[in-house]
C-alpha cells in the first residue's frame, strides 16, 4: 500500500492494512507517547493503536510533543 | 476602545521600516503601540520574542520568569548576557529590553504561573506568546487562553526541531485540540539539548505572527502546526483542525476551571 506519512509519499510493500501501532514500530519512533497521530485528519486515541488500522492512500501525521522553550 | 497614540517626529523614524510595508503603516505601527503582549518564559523562546517586540514599538510587553540566568542558558537565551548570571531572568530581560526601545513599558513577573494566578494576569493582554519550557506550563496557557479567550502563540522546540500554532479561541485549533494530554515522562531541552540557533528561529516566527496579530497584515498560522528541522532546513505546514471533542475548546468541554485541572 502507499500512504502519505508527515507530508511524503511512502510505499510499504505486502501488506494491505497496518496498525497505527505497527507504523509506529516500523518508524522506530523511539517514544510513542511524545508523539500525537493524526490519521487523514483526525487525531487517534492513544488507547486505540492496536486497533486502527492506516489503508492505502490515507494520510498519516506523526505531530510530536516539543516541551522546550 | 483604546486612544490611539499619534506618532511623534522619532517615532516616524525609529519605525520608518514598517511604516513603509503597505500592511502596515502608520496605522499599524499606532496599533503595535496601543498593544499589549505577554511573553511567558524569558528563555530560549522569550528572548527572541521580547527583544523584538519590544524593538517593534509593542506599547506594553509583560514578561513572565521565576527563573536565574544560568550559564549553560547563555547558549541560545540572547536575552541575558554574562554578567548577568544569577540575575533573575526578568530583570535581566527588562534591562536589555528598556535600552532597546524607551517607548515600550516593559512589566517583569517574577513568578511562576499556575491556575491561581495566570488568569489575573493574561487578562490584561491582547496577545499571549508561550515560550515556556515544561507541558505543565504549555497546557495552563492554552487552557487559560482559551477560557478567557485571548489570542496566544504556541511554541514548542527540542533538538533541532520547532513547532508552533497560532490559537484564537473558539475560532480555531487549539494546542489540546491535537495534543489532548500533556506526555508522561516528557524529555526536555535540559536532557536532549537544544541547537541554540533553533530558538531564535521558532521564537521569531511567534514574535512575528503577534505582529501581524495586533496589525492585521497578512494570514496567521491558524488552524496548522508548523513544524521544522533545521538538522535538513525542511519545513511543513500540518493542517489542523478544531475538534468537537476537545476537552477545552468542544462542545462538552471538560475542562471548564484552571483551578481544578491544574490546581
Ligand atoms: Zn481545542
Amino acid at each position: 500500500m502507499e500512504i502519505r506519512l508527515n507530508g511524503e509519499s511512502r510505499f510499504i510493500d505486502q501488506v494491505t492494512k497496518m496498525s497505527v501501532a505497527g507504523l509506529l514500530e516500523m518508524e522506530q519512533v523511539a517514544s510513542p507517547e511524545m508523539v500525537a497521530v493524526q490519521l487523514n485528519g483526525e487525531i487517534v486515541d492513544r488507547g486505540t493503536y492496536h486497533n486502527t488500522m492506516i489503508v492505502d492512500r490515507n494520510e498519516v501525521d506523526f505531530l510530536y510533543f516539543m516541551a522546550g522553550g | 476602545m483604546v486612544q490611539m497614540v499619534q506618532l511623534t517626529d522619532k517615532q516616524q523614524e525609529r519605525y520608518s521600516r514598517h511604516i513603509l510595508l503597505q500592511e502596515v503603516g502608520a496605522e499599524g505601527q499606532e496599533k503595535l503601540l496601543n498593544a499589549k503582549v505577554l511573553v511567558v518564559g524569558t528563555g530560549g523562546l522569550g528572548s527572541p520574542n521580547s527583544l523584538y517586540l519590544t524593538a517593534a514599538g509593542v506599547g506594553t510587553v509583560g514578561i513572565v520568569d521565576a527563573d536565574v540566568v544560568d550559564v549553560s542558558n547563555l547558549q541560545r537565551q540572547i536575552a541575558h548576557s554574562t554578567n548577568d548570571l544569577d540575575r533573575a531572568k526578568v530583570e535581566s530581560a527588562a534591562e536589555k529590553m528598556r535600552a532597546l526601545n524607551p517607548d515600550v513599558e516593559v512589566r517583569p513577573y517574577r513568578l511562576y504561573l499556575d491556575a491561581s494566578n495566570i488568569d489575573e494576569i493574561i487578562r490584561e493582554y491582547d496577545f499571549v506568546i508561550d515560550g515556556s519550557d515544561n507541558f505543565a506550563t504549555k497546557f495552563l496557557v492554552n487552557d487559560a487562553c482559551v477560557l478567557a479567550g485571548i489570542p496566544f502563540s504556541h511554541g514548542g522546540i527540542l533538538r533541532f526541531n520547532g513547532q508552533t500554532m497560532t490559537v484564537l479561541p473558539g475560532q480555531t485549533a487549539c494546542y489540546r485540540c491535537s495534543f489532548r494530554e500533556p506526555p508522561p515522562n516528557p524529555v526536555g531541552c535540559s536532557r536532549a539539548g537544544i541547537l541554540g540557533a533553533v530558538a531564535g528561529m521558532l521564537g521569531t516566527i511567534q514574535a512575528a505572527e503577534a505582529l501581524k496579530f495586533i496589525t492585521g497584515a497578512g494570514t496567521l498560522l491558524t488552524d496548522a502546526l508548523l513544524t521544522f528541522d533545521a538538522a535538513t532546513m525542511n519545513f511543513r505546514r500540518v493542517p489542523l483542525k478544531r475538534r468537537s471533542d476537545c476537552p477545552v475548546c468542544g462542545e462538552n468541554p471538560t475542562i471548564s476551571s484552571l483551578e481544578e485541572h491544574h490546581g
